[in-house]
């Protein structure tokens, strides 16, 4: 009974944590309480959120997607280019860079599936591929002159809820209902905790593994609309480090890197801290630089927490 | 008797869902040869490992050369002269024996290593216990019996006053063991403790001063080996008289084959050809290493099938994958419990669903009410014990998490069920009911085809027995014929 307490307590204590963030700014900055302070904070996360999606399942089996900023990035100039240079209209130049974005994600998926090549290489290799494509496509230059309806998707509000922050919601509930009620779910966390078991069950290994990259691929993509909708302009530079705003995240959120367990809710406390965090320290002036130091010792304070209860401490 | 060297006192541990000492006292003296017995799982490994540092116990103490402590580390226990040549060596395969002796205090000159030095010392060693391997010879390069010796050498060279051994002739060739005894004895001589692990009673026998018997991780009995026989260190082993063991069975096998193998090749196994009737259970006997697991894998789509041909029902299948096989009928509960069989960090119900998902499913999107009952369902037909089926399986106990295994593939509605080695790690009344269970099965019309090391529970539960060695069926026994010395003779290519 006592050990189920400490289990529900660990569970739980990320939502503390937010808590107390929250709590804390409130009282040390007058202006982070407030209802537009607090719908900015929402609107900042928002790709963070939903880029985490993907990243998500991907830790869960076990692996990692170091591609996303790039994806990010890919998708900022891709989409961009396609609409200005190209004047295809925005949604089949939206759907065209999606699909290319889950093709990115396949090819790491199969990559990893086929080859058993580590994901950290693997999608390190196509970070890199698709910043150089995003380059050489942009020549370096940002591309502005965007569509008009295009600001909507990053700027737009429904009542007083910015659409990113609509998008992020629903993002997150397709994700849940992914997770948790559909047979993906399950095989995600049979394959995250035990790939041979998983394989002896019927699970097809390979083809679950790229549906994750896949996954990741796409939410990466979306997230890479709303900022390019937010910026306004493709930036090649866009993404650029993105990738481990995200694994923080998820990983704060208490996704195992060792793969096999982790909760959806839990990640979405997750990206609130880091959105409040940053949000609460440019209100007291913390310098980006600070900042830097701090996301930093909090990566290594969520990894740390995660491995030690898996692995215990060496003495 | 001289006092002790080593010893301890009312241990306990315990894990989630299981205890694995209860109370378990042991002692050692100087030059004796103290064997440790049991059944997997009784707790001989973890008590060693209390030794070692490797386990912490809850409670009890250890006491090394009267000195007392409620726990060991590794550092300490080798201070203390303690040393576990465990069944996994801890050798560097790419460095040389003398190398490996010294790995991690190397002798040094400066930052250098000492290589003459340490190899002069290792031959020292190694001539000590007439022990005939050149110290320069890479790891790799040895045989097991030789690397153990590098093992015994390097706990030698540390001056062990304790030598723990787990299963050291497990590995070992007849000839090797012999050896292996002959090293231990001189140890003996020399005055070091020596704790053998073993399942063979008859090394047991020639070996040992003392025995003691430990039975799901509680203390049973120690004896002296002089005043003492086989049957009544396997009664005590399992508590219980041998006959009682397997649950009386009535022969329900029909005319009807259900599977059936023509000259298969493949997957190292050579022309294997059989056939399995409904209702009948199908041991497969042989020693380990023999291809009967390899066998396994072929039918149930793990291994590719090279030559040869397999029915189920009478129609050829081809299984190219374990999926296909479970789509067709058949189901592998594997030898390997924790790595193949169940998903350990995943709840009870998910586990039981775990090969039906799709079909529960619409639009992919689980039914939950029937993953409930189906879960709900074989826990009460398997009788698994579990808090809920929310539990992990890693919570539960060995036998618990078979059924569990079981339960996915009768959720799937296997046919053809391949046991591999169903019951290792299991203790005694989960043994049993797992053996009721299969009997059950086959009453219901099920086919089961049971990979067994162990003879008896071969013996008990087959109706038929086919041995294997070197990739081949090498003898074919049916009930009213079997007897363990034919298996044997089978078994190891004597006829």
């Amino acid at each position: 009974m006592q050990k189920q307490m400490i289990e529900v307590i660990k569970d739980k204590a990320i939502f503390l944590v937010l808590a107390v963030m929250i709590i804390f700014f409130s009282l040390v900055t007058k202006t982070f309480l407030t209802l537009d302070n607090l719908f900015n904070v929402a609107r900042q996360v928002s790709m963070l959120g939903i880029a985490s999606i993907g990243m998500i399942f991907v830790i869960l089996l076990g692996g990692i997607d170091l591609s996303t900023g790039s994806i990010i990035t890919f998708v900022n100039i891709v989409t961009a280019y396609m609409m200005v240079k190209m004047d295809i209209s925005m949604w089949p130049a939206i759907l065209l860079t999606l699909m290319m974005c889950i093709l990115i994600g396949l090819f790491n998926g199969f990559a990893v599936a086929t080859f058993n090549m580590p994901a950290l290489i693997v999608t390190f290799a196509t970070q890199t591929i698709f910043a150089g494509v995003a380059y050489m496509i942009s020549g370096g230059m940002p591309i502005s002159g965007l569509p008009e309806e295009f600001a909507v998707i990053g700027q737009g509000y429904v009542g007083v809820v910015p659409i990113p922050v609509l998008i992020m919601i629903v993002a997150f509930v397709l994700g849940g209902v992914i997770l948790n009620k559909t047979y993906f779910g399950r095989y995600f966390y049979a394959l995250g905790g035990n790939e041979e078991a998983a394989k002896l069950s019927g699970i097809r290994v390979k083809a679950i593994k790229m549906l994750v990259f896949a996954l990741s691929g796409l939410f990466g993509g979306i997230a890479g609309i709303v900022m390019l909708s937010r910026t306004n302009s493709g930036q090649a530079t866009a993404g650029r480090g993105y990738e481990f705003d995200v694994i923080t995240a998820v990983v704060l959120g208490g996704v195992s890197l060792s793969g096999g367990s982790g909760r959806m809710l839990n990640v979405v406390a997750g990206v609130l801290i880091l959105g409040v965090l940053s949000n609460g320290m440019v209100l007291m002036n913390v310098s980006s630089y600070a900042q830097m130091v701090i996301k930093g010792i909090i990566l290594l304070l969520a990894v740390g927490f995660d491995c030690v209860q898996k692995k215990g401490i060496e003495k | 008797m001289a006092s002790s060297v080593l010893e301890l006192q009312h241990i306990k541990k315990s894990y989630p869902g299981v205890t694995a000492l209860d109370d378990v006292s042991f002692d050692i003296a100087p030059g004796e040869i103290h064997a440790l017995i049991g059944e997997n799982g009784a707790g001989k490994s973890t008590l060693m490992k209390t030794c070692s540092g490797a386990v912490v116990p809850d409670s009890g103490k250890i006491v090394v050369d009267g000195e007392a402590f409620a726990s060991m580390t590794p550092q300490l226990s080798i201070k203390k002269g303690i040393s576990i040549i465990y069944q996994e060596f801890n050798l560097v395969g790419e460095l040389s024996a003398a190398e490996n002796i010294f790995l991690g205090r190397p002798i040094r000159k400066g930052v250098f290593i000492n290589k003459e030095a340490m190899e002069e010392e290792a031959r020292r060693v190694f001539q000590a216990l007439n022990i005939d391997i050149r110290p320069e010879t890479l790891v790799k390069d040895l045989t097991v019996g030789y690397q153990q010796m590098v093992e015994i050498a390097k706990a030698i060279q540390q001056n062990a006053k304790i030598l723990i051994m787990d299963e050291p002739s497990a590995p070992l060739t007849g000839a090797e063991v012999e050896s292996m005894f002959q090293v231990i004895r001189k140890l003996k001589e020399a005055g070091v403790a020596i704790v053998y692990i073993s399942h063979r009673l008859n090394e047991i026998f020639e070996l040992s001063d003392r025995i003691t018997i430990l039975r799901d991780g509680r203390y049973i009995k120690t004896v002296k080996t002089k005043d003492t026989n086989t049957d009544e260190l396997v009664m005590y082993m399992v508590g219980r008289a041998l006959t009682e063991t397997y649950p009386p069975r009535s022969e329900v096998r029909t005319e009807e084959v259900v599977f059936e193998m023509q000259n298969v090749c493949g997957n190292g196994d050579k022309d294997l050809s059989f056939q399995i009737r409904k209702g009948e259970i199908l041991g497969l006997g042989g020693l380990i290493g023999a291809g009967r697991t390899e066998a396994a894998e072929m039918i149930f789509g793990a291994a590719p099938v090279q030559t040869g041909k397999m029915f189920l029902k009478g129609k050829e299948i081809r299984p190219g994958s374990p999926r296909e096989a479970i789509r067709l009928g058949i189901a592998l509960v594997p030898e390997d419990r924790k790595r193949q069989g169940a998903l350990l960090g995943i709840d009870v119900k998910s586990n039981i669903n775990m090969a039906v998902y799709p079909s529960i499913s619409k639009a992919f999107l689980i039914n939950r009410k029937k993953e409930e009952q189906t879960a709900e369902k074989y826990k009460d037909e398997l009788r698994i014990k579990t808090p809920s089926l929310l539990q992990q399986v890693k919570n539960l106990s060995g036998g618990n998490q078979q059924k569990v295994v079981l339960g996915k593939w009768l959720a799937a509605n296997a046919e053809l069920l391949i046991f591999d080695e169903p019951t290792r790690g299991i203790d005694v009344g989960a043994k049993y009911e797992i053996y009721v269970l299969m009997n059950e099965l086959v009453r219901q019309g099920k086919t089961i085809l049971l990979i067994s090391s162990e003879m008896e529970e071969l013996m008990g539960m087959s109706d038929r027995i086919l041995v294997m060695a070197e990739g081949r069926i090498t003898g074919e026994l049916d009930r009213e014929e079997f007897d363990q010395e034919v298996i044997m003779s089978y078994a190891s290519k004597l006829v």
